[in-house]
This record gives structure tokens, C-alpha cells and sequence, in this order.
């Protein structure tokens, strides 16, 4: 195994110092054979953790796969995701779970960690072998009916409970289907001018405050998926205030673009929860940085050009997210190292029950992380990204930083920005 | 002169008036013996229907083939978009035809935005879902300054499914950049949240018909869905007859000159009793012969002619 010398890094943002990886791991010796990459200007930061992928396969390979899915994940500073359950067929067996296990250590570009679905079909209506899946190869701790919401309130109840007994968490899709029937974007002034139907946000914030009452009757562990209004912020506050044991995400998306974009019925701008508008987006960022929101999970949602290239209402929903998720949060926070790893790295990895990912990068710790030119600025340019999808709402738009490295287990997946296999 | 009219707010007021002008000049034709201009005689006009609408399609075709366009229609049945053709083939497919201009009439909202990207030629809406529906606007208000002699200043009230209405919307925008002044009447159920400052902050709401009759130059009814009632946005036809629909009674609060519009369908009964449809205040008729002269407008000038 290859032995490696970062010269000159920044670690978290701190003075420059070498850092060697050897056997793995980040490591005081340096074997005499050890490649020397020249880091310095670029930071180091503990490989990301994203807890919210759809790598599509199975079923819509056309879309993505775990291997291209993977490596858009090392080339956005990822080195563990967590594949959504939707596929086709669902990941609600510990069969399908295994497969996208598998698939993934075959890649063997990021650590592929699969999300159980917590209902049969992702039907709402029967609990899937949750336990199977927990005990399966795939070792399953978060289960998500996402796409869906578990909408049914003792099934919410039931599946809370039940992970207990494997210290599981339920990650919510908090949309109340009711409110939501044939909701193509945000309620709100937009949506008239548009006529589009309106996805209002009391259907989020509904289930949120429905399930932190519930997770905190049962004593179980919440996490709630893409939070994306204001409101929903204000109920995770409280619930916390109180020590409900609940956790939350948001997307890039949603910390950077607005309800306006869909005033060209682009619908690449199209995506569940709906874009809100700019006074959410402030008050998401807030909360990501007062510590409300826990993490930025990126929802990375690859969809086959047909479905985008089509009328607003037929399109599906979603948005690409995994190579321009740091350089959006790093066009939020600005240079906040510290922070950046605590809400991409070491929060999700502690949420999920992950070791080895979103350590501090110590001598003896596993050599997961991610280097980034922070001076750099890039336009995205779809064509370039290694997702099989194309589906980026940033095309042309210029964002800061660089993933030039990524390390899993002290092997490079991505050197000068481009991925090793 | 604008290449594309996807909504009312493509056109500024001095378009709009130049386009009811024309109307005008149009309409004038109509009572000639030999009724068509030599206009766009060699240019190609597409009718793009993916929803039944006889009348706008007809208008629209006796729009065209008066102004001597060569006029292709183009039904989602029994065409390739009901085995699953996209609205980008078909674009591509217009546009190898040489399609000067497309006019379509599409469930979804926007469809005229995405069309327009697809395609060289100008773009009319002719009704996209609960979007727009501009040139029902510019009939209605070439209709209006008709029997009013002016849009400026005049009160207008639109009752109804406004959150359903495309005829809603567009006519909110064109009035408005008219200078006329819009009440939006209907239940709460059936108004979009945020209207005015979607549309025009000068735009008012009000709940009760009764208390703005009074004071209108103007009151269009929208057609209201029965189905609606399902999805319990009102408890039933007969109470929104009650409370919205505009019968003798209501129409005697109205000032003597005001006038009645509806964009059709009717639903008798409903939102309208047919003694109101027939009577001399209703503009019912006119607004569907206004219709072809207002799209006659639309097409002349987006197509190049001069005014």
C-alpha cells in the first residue's frame, strides 16, 4: 500500500504542517518510499458524509449507478454516503440492501452505506424486515421511506419504537400527502403568478411537529430529511429546547436558491420539498450555524435528461447535488473549517452510528478526508460532472473551492481533481 | 414588436393598446363581404391543442386563414402525442416543418415557456393550464374599451375559481397594465394565496359579492368547476350559487352602464342564471366574435405586419 505525504496542508484551516498516510491511517512515520503531494494553500478536511444519496440502482441505471453515483461522491469530497431506499426494486429486503452493499465495495470509491425503506414498497402501509436489514451485511441503521412520507401516525409511532431495539433512527420525508396533492412548487406568491399548484410549508411542518411528538413519547431517535422552511426550523428549536432526540438535515439547494427560479419553468429547478423562498433560505442558514439543523445532506437526485427535459408538472423532482455540495456550503459559510466538518462530516457520521468517517484526522485515525483550494473558483459546467445525470441547477454558476483530493482509508480516490478510477 | 405571447406581462401598455388598435382595424374587415387579408399569405401557422377547446381552436384557425395564413392543426388524439411523444419531439418536428408560429393550448402550466425554447417560431398561449390565457384577456379587453370606450380608470370585477382561472390571471395583468382597476370576488377556498403581490399590488379581494357590485363598470363570471366541490373547496353548487353566482337580483346592484362577461363555457346555473347570459348587459357573444379579431391582432403583429 502506497504511502502518502501531504506537504504543507491545512488542517481545519490551521498552520500548514505535513500530514503522512500510511497503512490507512493518518500516521506520525513516514516510510521513505511515500509520495509526496504537494498541499500546500489547501485544506484538509475529514472525509464528508452525506446521509441522503439516490444512487438509483437498482432499476435506473440510465440514471445513475452506485459506481457513478460513487465517484461524484469522492470527486465532491465525499467518503460515505448513504443510498436512499427508492430504487427499483426498493431496498426493503435484506437481499436489496446487500446488493447496493456490495455494489459499492466493488466500486470501492466511498464507503456505500444503504438506507433500509421503513415500509414495504415504500407503500405506507406495512413495516419492512427491519431487523433483517439491521442484521444484514449492509449492517442498516437509518431507514427512510424518502420520496414518501410515512404519513400514517401509528406506523410513524410503531417504526420509531421498533428500531429501538438495534439503536435505528427513522429519517422523515416530512410531507403531509394531503396538503400536497399535485403540488409542483412552493405555496406562495410565486406559485399563483406561475399556476403551478402550491406545496405549502404548514405540510412539512405538520409532520415535523407531529413526529418530534411522537419520537418523544416513545423515547426513540428522529431525523428529519431536507428541512426547507422557516417554520420547520422554529419547531426543531423547541423540540430540542425540550431534549427531544431528534436531528435534522438541509440541502445545498435550499441554503442557496430560491422559488424565483421557477419562473422559467426550467425544471431543473424542480425538487421535493419545493425551493422556498429567501427569507427561508436565511433562516435555514442560521439555523445550520446556530446548530438547529444538524447537517447539509445533499439529496443528490439524478434524473435521465427525459425526465427533465419536458413540461414542469410532468418532470420528476430532484437535483444533482454531490460534486457542488462543499463549494455551495462553502459559498454560505465562508471559510468556517471547523464548522464545515462538524455539519458535513462529523455530525452525520455520529448520526448514522459511522466509524472511521468524520474523525479529526489525529495521528491513528483512519485516513478519510478530503483536500480542498480554497482560493479556487469554478463554473459549473454539467457536461463535466461524473454523476450519469446532468440535472445541476448550478450550470454556469460560479462557485468557490476545489476538491483536489480524497482519501479513503489512506488511498487516493481523487487526485488534482480528477477521479482515480 | 414582442416575438412570443406566453402571458399578459409579455406586454407592456403600449403594446397591448397597439394590439387593440389593430383589433380594431381587424374588426372592421368582418363586416366586408370578402373577409380575409393577403397578410401572411405563404406563412404557416400551427394550432397545438393538447386539451379539447372547439371554440379557442376555431378562432383561432379563422384568425389564421383570414390573415391567409396556411393553417395546420395539430389535436393530441390521434396524433403521436398520444403514443407518448414528447412536447420536445413534437417542438422539433413543428420546427422541421417550418412553422412560423405555434399557438398551443396545453394541460401544463409553463408548456409555452418550454415550446419556446424548442422552437424558432413565436409562440402563442392559447391557454396553459391554471397559468394564462393571455389573448382571452386582449378579447375581453378589447371588449370592455368596445362597450366602454375606455379601459383607463374602469372597475372590473372577476368572480370566481380565480386560483383555477387562466382567464383570471391574464386579465388581472393585462387590466392592470391598462390602468383598469381589478376586484378578484370568490370564496377564500377559490383565492390564490399572495394574488395581489403576485400579480399587481393594486389588485383588491373581497369575499362578498353583493357589497361589490355596486360599485363595478365591469363584473366577469369565471366558469366554475362542479368538481371542485369534491375536493371540498366550496359544500356544494347550490350554496355557491347562493353566495356567488350572479342572477337578476344581483345584476339590478350593478350601475346601469355596466356590463356582464363570461369567458365561456357557462355553466347555466352555476355562476350564471340565463336570464343574466341573455340579457342586452351581457357581453356573452360578442366576446367570441371579438376573439377572432383579437387573435387576428396577435398573429399580424407577431408574424411581422405592421400596424
Amino acid at each position: 500500500m502506497t504511502s502518502y505525504l501531504l506537504r504543507g496542508v491545512s488542517v481545519l484551516g490551521a498552520a500548514s504542517q505535513d500530514l503522512a498516510l500510511v497503512d490507512g491511517r493518518i500516521s506520525d512515520k513516514l516510510p521513505a518510499d511515500a509520495e509526496i503531494i504537494d498541499a500546500a494553500g489547501l485544506v484538509a478536511l475529514p472525509g464528508l458524509v452525506d446521509l441522503h444519496t439516490h444512487l438509483r440502482e437498482p432499476g435506473r441505471e440510465d440514471a445513475e449507478t452506485v459506481e457513478t453515483g460513487s465517484r461524484s461522491a469522492a470527486l465532491g469530497g465525499y467518503t460515505a454516503v448513504f443510498a436512499m431506499a427508492n430504487t427499483s426494486p426498493v431496498a426493503d429486503t435484506a437481499g436489496v440492501v446487500e446488493q447496493v452493499w456490495r455494489l459499492g465495495r466493488e466500486a470501492g470509491l466511498v464507503d456505500v452505506q444503504p438506507i433500509g425503506a421503513v415500509t414495504v414498497g415504500l407503500a405506507g402501509k406495512q413495516l419492512a424486515e427491519l431487523g433483517a436489514m439491521a442484521s444484514s451485511a449492509a449492517n442498516v441503521r437509518i431507514f427512510s421511506d424518502d420520496g414518501h412520507c410515512v404519513a400514517d401516525p401509528r406506523l410513524m409511532r410503531r417504526a420509531l419504537e421498533y428500531v429501538k431495539a438495534f439503536d435505528g433512527i427513522i429519517a422523515q420525508h416530512a410531507e403531509e400527502p394531503r396538503l400536497t396533492e399535485g403540488a409542483q412548487m412552493h405555496e406562495g406568491e410565486v406559485s399563483t403568478r406561475l399556476g403551478l399548484t402550491g406545496w405549502p410549508a404548514v405540510a412539512e411542518e405538520a409532520i415535523i411537529a407531529r413526529d418530534v411528538l411522537l419520537a418523544e413519547h416513545v423515547g426513540s431517535r428522529l431525523h428529519v430529511c431536507h428541512v426547507s422552511t422557516a417554520g420547520s426550523v422554529e419547531v426543531l428549536r423547541q423540540a430540542k429546547a425540550r431534549g427531544v432526540r431528534v436531528t435534522a438535515e438541509v440541502t445545498p439547494h435550499h441554503l442557496l436558491l430560491t422559488d424565483e427560479l421557477a419562473a422559467s419553468y426550467d425544471p431543473v429547478y424542480k425538487v421535493n420539498p419545493p425551493l422556498r423562498t429567501a427569507s427561508d433560505v436565511e433562516a435555514l442558514r442560521a439555523a445550520l450555524v446556530e446548530g438547529v439543523i444538524d447537517i447539509v445532506a445533499t439529496d443528490h437526485a439524478p434524473h435521465a435528461t427525459e425526465d427533465k427535459e419536458c413540461e414542469w408538472a410532468y418532470a420528476r423532482p430532484g437535483m444533482v447535488g454531490l460534486e457542488t455540495a462543499l463549494p455551495v456550503v462553502l459559498s454560505v459559510l465562508g471559510d468556517r473549517w471547523d464548522l464545515i466538518a462538524e455539519r458535513m462530516s462529523r455530525t452525520p457520521a455520529r448520526i448514522a452510528g459511522l466509524t472511521g468517517h468524520g474523525t479529526d484526522l489525529n495521528v491513528g485515525d483512519p485516513a478519510n478526508l478530503t483536500l480542498v483550494d480554497p482560493s479556487a473558483r469554478r463554473v459549473v459546467d454539467p457536461s463535466e460532472l461524473a454523476s450519469r445525470s446532468r440535472n445541476t441547477p448550478y450550470a454556469g454558476t460560479t462557485l468557490p473551492g476545489r476538491i483536489v483530493a480524497t482519501f479513503l482509508r489512506g488511498e487516493p480516490t481523487v487526485l488534482d481533481g480528477k477521479a482515480v478510477k | 414588436m414582442i416575438k412570443h405571447l406566453r402571458s399578459a406581462a409579455d406586454l407592456d401598455a403600449a403594446t397591448a393598446t397597439l394590439i387593440l388598435d389593430t383589433a380594431g382595424e381587424m374588426a372592421a374587415l368582418a363586416g366586408r363581404e370578402v373577409k380575409k387579408l393577403p397578410t401572411l399569405r405563404g406563412r404557416t401557422v400551427v394550432n397545438l391543442f393538447y386539451e379539447d377547446s372547439t371554440r379557442t381552436r376555431i378562432s383561432f384557425e379563422a384568425a389564421a386563414k383570414r390573415l391567409s395564413a396556411d393553417v395546420i392543426n395539430f389535436s393530441a388524439k390521434g396524433s403521436s402525442v398520444s403514443k407518448g411523444e414528447s412536447l420536445k419531439d413534437t417542438a422539433l418536428t413543428l420546427q422541421a416543418m417550418g412553422a412560423d408560429a405555434v399557438v398551443i393550448r396545453h394541460p401544463a402550466s409553463g408548456a409555452p415557456h418550454r415550446l419556446a425554447a424548442w422552437v424558432d417560431g413565436s409562440v402563442v398561449n392559447a391557454g396553459d393550464g391554471t397559468h394564462e390565457h393571455p389573448t382571452q384577456a386582449l378579447l375581453d379587453a378589447y371588449t370592455m374599451r368596445s362597450r366602454l370606450g375606455r379601459l383607463d380608470g374602469l372597475r372590473v370585477a372577476i368572480v370566481g375559481d380565480v386560483l383555477h382561472s387562466r382567464v383570471a390571471r391574464s386579465n388581472v395583468l393585462l387590466l392592470t397594465t391598462l390602468g383598469a382597476q381589478v376586484t378578484l370576488v370568490g370564496p377564500p377556498t377559490l383565492i390564490p394565496v399572495d394574488i395581489a403581490a403576485a400579480l399587481s399590488p393594486q389588485t383588491k379581494v373581497s369575499y362578498d359579492l353583493d357589497s361589490v357590485l355596486p360599485d363595478m363598470d365591469v363584473v366577469m363570471m369565471l366558469r366554475v368547476q362542479t368538481e371542485r366541490m369534491q375536493d371540498s373547496y366550496f359544500p356544494s353548487s347550490r350554496e355557491y350559487s347562493r353566495r356567488y353566482g350572479l342572477d337578476l337580483a344581483r345584476m339590478r346592484k350593478l350601475p346601469e352602464h355596466a356590463i356582464v362577461m363570461h369567458p365561456g363555457p357557462m355553466n347555466r346555473g352555476m355562476e350564471i342564471t340565463p336570464e343574466v347570459a341573455d340579457s342586452s348587459r351581457s357581453t356573452i357573444v360578442e366576446q367570441v366574435a371579438n376573439g377572432v379579431s383579437a387573435r387576428m391582432a396577435v398573429l399580424y403583429l407577431l408574424l411581422g405586419g405592421k400596424a
